[in-house]
């Protein structure tokens, strides 16, 4: 079996002291700035890609992936104890964890939680060790004028599931794509956008514009009420779920994982998606509805399973086509960059050592996730209760170092200011920064991929519709837009995010 | 006429949007177009600028006779402390040195909180810089000066 000796490459890879060891630094990390309410996994993972680039990029990318998971977990456990999920993904554990937690079982909603993503993820890691190779072999196939037309397909996913109004999302996005082209034209070597400053020849820091979009929005929207949180002082004894308890949530949890993996894979932050309809799912089910809301079992095994698997398998088509599926890939993407690595199809055949590496530390990621926040839950309910003004000085200064250790660059750190007013500023006028971030991403690659099949299709833009796989993709890209823009899905949509919010 | 109802959120955004896609569409049409079968650099740039334009003026659109919710409190004193500390950062790093720097970083975001007391804050700054410099300087070795030249030692 060839999957078998790739795998074995990979724990070979993954298992190596050093990168166990990053590894575990990272879920710690991960999971310690992740419990900080507000700040969700992509600030989190924009706030710590720093010290990653300091690594091998094997390690490096080891230690983002165990921060992705500890972030992720961290913001389910601010969801519970605190009802103040840091991302959207985990916004519907919140609903009735959080009522679990008031009922004094915060330690069963935590570990039900941590059980739910760590059967979900080990599952998602095998599906990603099975299908990203076969996508693989298709993805060679791919000529320019597919990888537009998916990216094209990846952007308006991405406005699909963004928060609030459409045309906003639309006009972050195309603002992202600009912002990406700031830089040095690579055809022709014209500077474009730079305003004659020699520090944006080599394009706009992506480290700088994720850490101030992301982090110090974050950090100015937290101090705005600029006061102190109230923890639940629920007591975390029985921590345990009971035999009724895991009998209950075994259902939800494979059914969650089934809808996550599939949900993942879409473009456009497939997770999000994933939890609402486990949610969904599971209430519907249940011979007792009423209890969702009011502190169900299933209603935080489900999601939370659901939403893990699908940030799993959301690495599927990182790997594979080098396309990011929201803003946490995105941030992938651009670390993988500044390591030197080409993310794509090739990446697999190129660097074994890497991809199965990578795809091996999930799974290690999830089970170290499990047995260390397990017996460490009481730690980072502590850790909630440290005050929010000791926090941030702590992270200010920490991402100041962070952005400077990329390059050494002082105008590096004024661009993280600037950046962050600005985040701030879309953020009051109610602009989801993820879109314009994986804009920012694509931006580039669209434009070369836009140019090099104009250049094989002659200048007849019709290439993009008579090759069969890109006319799908353009033709799915339009479905999902007319979705979006209907009457009646537009006010659905409008209810789930209310719902959440 | 009972006053006009309209969304300032996305007035104002709508109008950002229009002014940056403005604003790089002239920077574009400076640059050589190029043909649809062999692009300049400055011919999708133009088209990401118009559309830009035209999400903006959609947006602006939806902003007139439509209640929203209003914008809330700014974090001015965050804005005030927490812009500038990269920045002072920035500014003293090669100087001064990193250990100066990480103090004064720290120290300035702290103030962006009136809860802090300026005893707290300059404490907090002193133990953020104890350990970012055993963290970062020591134990991972990142190549900083830890005292620059400004400094007399």
């Amino acid at each position: 079996m060839e999957l078998l000796s790739d795998l074995a490459l990979g724990f070979a890879t993954a298992a190596s002291p050093a990168n166990l060891l990053f590894c575990l630094i990272g879920v710690i990390l991960g999971t310690l700035i992740g419990v900080l309410p507000g700040i969700g996994a992509t600030a989190t993972i924009a706030m710590l890609l720093p010290i990653t680039f300091q690594l091998e990029p094997v390690s490096s990318l080891i230690m983002l992936s165990g921060i992705y998971y500890g972030a992720q977990y961290g913001g389910s456990t601010t969801a519970i104890l605190i009802n103040m999920p840091g991302e959207s993904s985990s916004a519907v554990t919140a609903i009735d964890g959080y009522q679990m937690a008031r009922a004094g079982k915060a330690g069963t909603a935590l570990a039900v939680a941590a059980l739910g993503s760590f059967f979900a993820g080990s599952v998602a890691t095998l599906l990603v060790a099975i299908f990203a190779p076969l996508l693989t072999v298709i993805a060679l196939k791919f000529g320019a004028a597919e990888y537009f037309s998916l990216m094209v397909l990846g952007l308006v996913s991405a406005i699909a599931l963004a928060h609030g109004s459409v045309p906003k999302a639309l006009a972050m996005v195309t603002l992202g794509l600009l912002l990406g082209l700031v830089g040095t034209d690579i055809y022709t070597g014209t500077p474009r956008f730079t305003m004659d400053l020699p520090e944006f020849a080599d394009g706009l820091n992506f480290v700088a514009l994720a850490v101030g979009l992301f982090g110090i929005a974050e950090i100015l929207r937290n101090l705005e009420g600029d006061q102190d949180r109230t923890v639940i002082g629920a007591s975390l004894s029985g921590l345990w779920p009971s035999r009724e308890d895991l009998g209950r949530m075994v259902g939800p949890m494979v059914r969650g994982t089934a809808i996550g993996s599939v949900l993942g894979i879409l473009p456009g932050g497939g997770a999000v998606l994933a939890a609402f309809a486990s949610y969904t799912v599971e209430k519907k089910m249940s011979k007792t509805p009423e209890a969702f809301g009011k502190g169900a079992v299933e209603g935080v095994a489900g999601p939370e399973s659901a939403n893990n698997a699908g940030a799993q398998t959301s690495f599927i088509p990182l790997l594979t086509l080098g396309i990011p599926a929201n803003p946490v890939m995105a941030l992938m993407i651009g670390a993988m960059i500044i390591q030197g690595i080409v993310p794509g199809p090739n990446v697999a055949t190129e660097q074994p050592a890497l991809f199965w590496g990578i795809i091996a530390s999930m799974w290690i990621g999830n089970l170290m996730l499990i047995v260390l926040n397990l017996p460490m839950i009481g730690l980072w309910v502590k850790l909630l209760k440290v005050p929010y003004k000791v926090l941030f000085p702590i992270i200010m200064a920490f991402c100041s170092i962070g952005v400077y250790s990329v390059n050494s660059n002082t105008f590096d750190l004024f661009a993280v200011a600037a950046f962050g007013l600005l985040g701030y500023v879309l953020l009051k006028l109610r602009c989801e920064p993820a879109p314009l971030l994986l804009g920012f991403v694509l931006g580039p690659m669209l434009e070369e991929n836009l140019r090099r099949a104009m250049i094989l299709g002659r200048g007849d833009p019709s290439v993009f519709v008579t090759r069969p796989i890109s006319l799908v993709l353009l033709l799915l890209a339009v479905a999902v837009l007319a979705v979006v823009l209907l009457p009646q899905v537009r006010r659905k949509r409008d209810e789930v995010f209310v719902e959440e919010g | 006429m009972e006053g006009k109802r309209i969304d300032k959120a996305d007035a104002i955004a709508g109008g950002l949007f229009v002014l940056f896609g403005i604003l790089f569409g002239l920077q574009a049409l400076n640059l050589d177009l190029g043909t649809a079968l062999r692009m300049g650099p400055g011919y999708f740039p133009l088209i990401l600028s118009g559309l830009l334009v035209l999400f903006g003026l959609v947006i602006l659109g939806g902003a007139v006779q439509s209640d929203g919710e209003p914008i809330g409190r700014l974090a001015w004193r965050g804005m005030l402390f927490i812009l500038p500390a990269p920045i002072v950062f920035g500014l003293t790093v090669r100087g001064a040195g990193f250990v100066p720097a990480v103090f004064l970083a720290a120290f300035t975001a702290a103030l962006a909180s009136r809860r802090m007391s300026l005893l707290q804050a300059v404490l907090l700054a002193v133990a953020v810089t104890i350990f970012s410099t055993l963290v970062f300087s020591y134990a991972l070795s990142l190549p900083f000066r830890r005292f620059g030249p400004w400094l007399p030692f």
